[in-house]
């Protein structure tokens, strides 16, 4: 059992997001959620988070209801990776991965050993740990995002979302933050907009439009000519070119319509 | 305070370094507080000296007599005037640091200060119809009119940014709102109604003054300081919790609105019950937190105390500078604040543009 998304909808201001959305990542490997923009991708991911409530169905962790648990439980399971994030304020790299404890820890106390010894590890595993000591504003986008990811381990989750996490960084951060978080041990459910990445890296991947699953499936079964066709409205190629024999999506110009 | 026992890892050098000793700046501060206090009572017009003004002060503690020795008027002066006047001046500065220090996190702000709230417009609406058109039939005191200005003035606010949606840029904006509504307000009441005398004393408890600190002051704003302090520090991990935004916060667990409003809730009592007794003393709240914040690092569980004790001795030596730089005049407390406070500011934001 794991997080699972149970028919959700959610509207604001009378205009429907998501529309009866059934989600339910496999334990331990990697869903991507494809869409165009505004097919809700965001809208499910924070449901799944519980940072936002469903107007009509419901989220359960381990077959509870999220709203029935406390935030901070919560927390403990579940890490979000948002798709860019800053701050006003002056934190060093520990300090980021640092926040991911905060979960872990209670009111009026300091951090634990234990809480230092996961921010160690997570520095260490993501290769950060010579870097601790860096300044957050002197990073490039592609460090920032690999140590927002760093956080996720220091919070010891067992599921992980991240909203388009390789948003505006450059091919080679790209492909870097992927292979991290799909060498993390844990349920990840992330959101991408570029098709070959998800082809490559997800287990799984879901394809929302206009807020309803349009198929779903692995890379080789959703990613089809007509899919990419009827949501995109683009014209595209596909042939088992990529890594693995998995798809690669040549794309050959927009569609009418 | 903090005991915070962390395991300094080896490969912290440099100025980075000063981050890690967190009990070393709450001690240095106590001691200096403490210091402050004993020395910045000794000093005034009133030629006193150093001994009589500790042999007062050891009479009423209860230790050793005065009887032959001072004077009634000159143990007045030092127990009745300068001695509370002293300890008010390092509640407020301990006060307005620590929710200056708590709102610019909690609005993610820098600009944010204690009366971004509109928290100290209000009362200067309150105590202006007290003084200028004697609302209250004399049954209610300048700082009775102030606090209720400034709880007027904190719901309003309030009520409007939850009705534009309770984000944190609205709250912001709500108080921007009230604090030109309340000045206004103000500014209305003492050109229509008030004389130049009036006026004058109006201006000059606007500006900020401890002047009319007694014992009831000092007792009151201690009392509110130090649960409002407790309730900050028990949200010490909370707070850092904000510096991603607050959706971020959520995510870490955080009940953001309930957070929010307790937050909101206890600077804007703390902020009230201050400039109820002192007026609106600038600049404190805005600068001292960056400063502090360059010693300590952006953990709220160091930052805190600190900018308490920082805020505290800082306002005892401004207030003492104020009452007698111009001695017999006064120079309101938060010209002064101000007229140190702007270059400090200015170092302090060189400084941090220099790390970067």
């Amino acid at each position: 059992m794991t997080l699972r998304a149970e028919r959700v909808s959610r509207s604001t201001g009378g205009r429907l997001i998501l529309d009866g959305v059934e989600l339910t990542p496999r334990a331990g490997a990697m869903t991507g959620l494809l869409g165009p923009n505004g097919s809700g991708k965001s809208t499910l991911l924070r449901l799944l988070a519980g940072v936002l409530a469903p107007t009509a169905g419901v989220v359960t962790l381990d077959g509870r209801p999220l709203d029935r648990m406390g935030r901070r439980d919560v927390a403990r399971r579940v890490a979000v990776v948002e798709q860019q994030t800053d701050t006003q304020v002056e934190l060093t790299v520990r300090d980021v991965v640092r926040l991911g404890r905060i979960p872990h820890r209670r009111a009026w106390t300091p951090a634990s050993a234990a809480d230092e010894e996961a921010v160690t590890d997570a520095l260490e595993h993501t290769g950060l740990t010579g870097r601790a000591d860096r300044l957050w504003h002197t990073l490039s986008g592609g460090e920032r995002q690999r140590v927002q990811i760093a956080r996720a381990p220091a919070q010891q989750p067992r599921e992980l979302l991240l909203d388009e996490p390789t948003n505006h960084l450059d091919i080679q951060h790209q492909l870097d933050v992927l292979a991290l978080v799909a060498a993390l041990p844990v349920t990840s459910v992330v959101a991408l907009h570029d098709l070959n990445l998800a082809a490559s890296y997800c287990d799984h991947l879901v394809v929302l439009a206009k807020g309803r699953v349009v198929a779903r499936g692995e890379p080789a079964e959703v990613l089809t000519a007509d899919l990419v066709a009827k949501v995109y409205r683009v014209d595209a190629e596909i042939t088992p070119a990529g890594p693995a024999g998995r798809p690669h999506v040549r794309f050959l110009g927009t569609l009418p319509g | 305070m903090t005991s915070a026992s962390r395991a300094a890892p080896a490969s912290v050098s440099g100025p980075r370094a000063s981050r890690r000793a967190p009990l070393v700046w709450t001690a240095a501060g106590i001691v200096a507080l403490c210091a402050s206090v004993a020395v910045a009572v000794t000093i005034g017009p009133a030629d006193i000296g150093v001994a009589d003004v500790w042999s007062v002060i050891a009479a009423h503690l209860g230790a050793g007599t005065t009887a032959g020795e001072v004077t009634p008027i000159r143990d007045g002066i030092v127990w009745d005037l300068r001695l509370p006047r002293t300890l008010l001046a390092a509640v407020c500065g301990a006060g307005l640091a620590v929710c200056g220090a708590v709102l610019q996190s909690l609005l993610r702000n820098p600009l944010a200060d204690p009366f971004v709230l509109g928290v100290s417009s209000g009362a200067s609406t309150g105590a202006v119809l007290v003084v200028v058109l004697g609302v209250g039939g004399g049954a209610l005191s300048v700082s009775g009119g102030a606090f209720i200005g400034a709880v007027c003035s904190f719901a309003l606010v309030m009520l409007l940014s939850h009705s534009l949606g309770g984000t944190t840029d609205r709250v912001v904006l709500a108080g921007v709102a009230a604090m030109q509504l309340f000045s206004a307000l103000t500014s209305f009441v003492v050109m229509t109604a008030a004389d130049a005398e009036t006026t004058r004393g109006v201006l000059f408890w606007l500006l900020g003054s401890l002047g009319g600190a007694g014992w009831s002051d000092v007792w009151a704003g201690t009392a509110v300081l130090v649960l409002v302090l407790a309730v900050c520090l028990g949200h010490a991990r909370t707070l850092d919790a904000f510096a991603f935004g607050q959706d971020a916060a959520a995510s870490l667990g955080v009940h953001v609105a309930r957070t929010r409003l307790v937050l909101l809730c206890a600077t804007a009592l703390l902020t009230a019950a201050l400039v109820a007794s002192a007026g609106a003393i600038g600049f404190v709240g805005l600068v001292l937190p960056h400063a502090v914040r360059a010693l300590t690092g952006p953990g709220h569980a160091r930052l805190l105390p600190v900018c308490a004790l920082a805020g505290a001795v800082f306002l005892v030596w401004v207030d003492t500078l104020a009452r007698t730089v111009l001695a017999p005049q006064e120079v309101p407390v938060g010209v002064v604040t101000s007229l140190i406070g702007v270059p400090a500011f200015v170092l302090v934001l060189y400084r941090t543009r220099r790390a970067r």
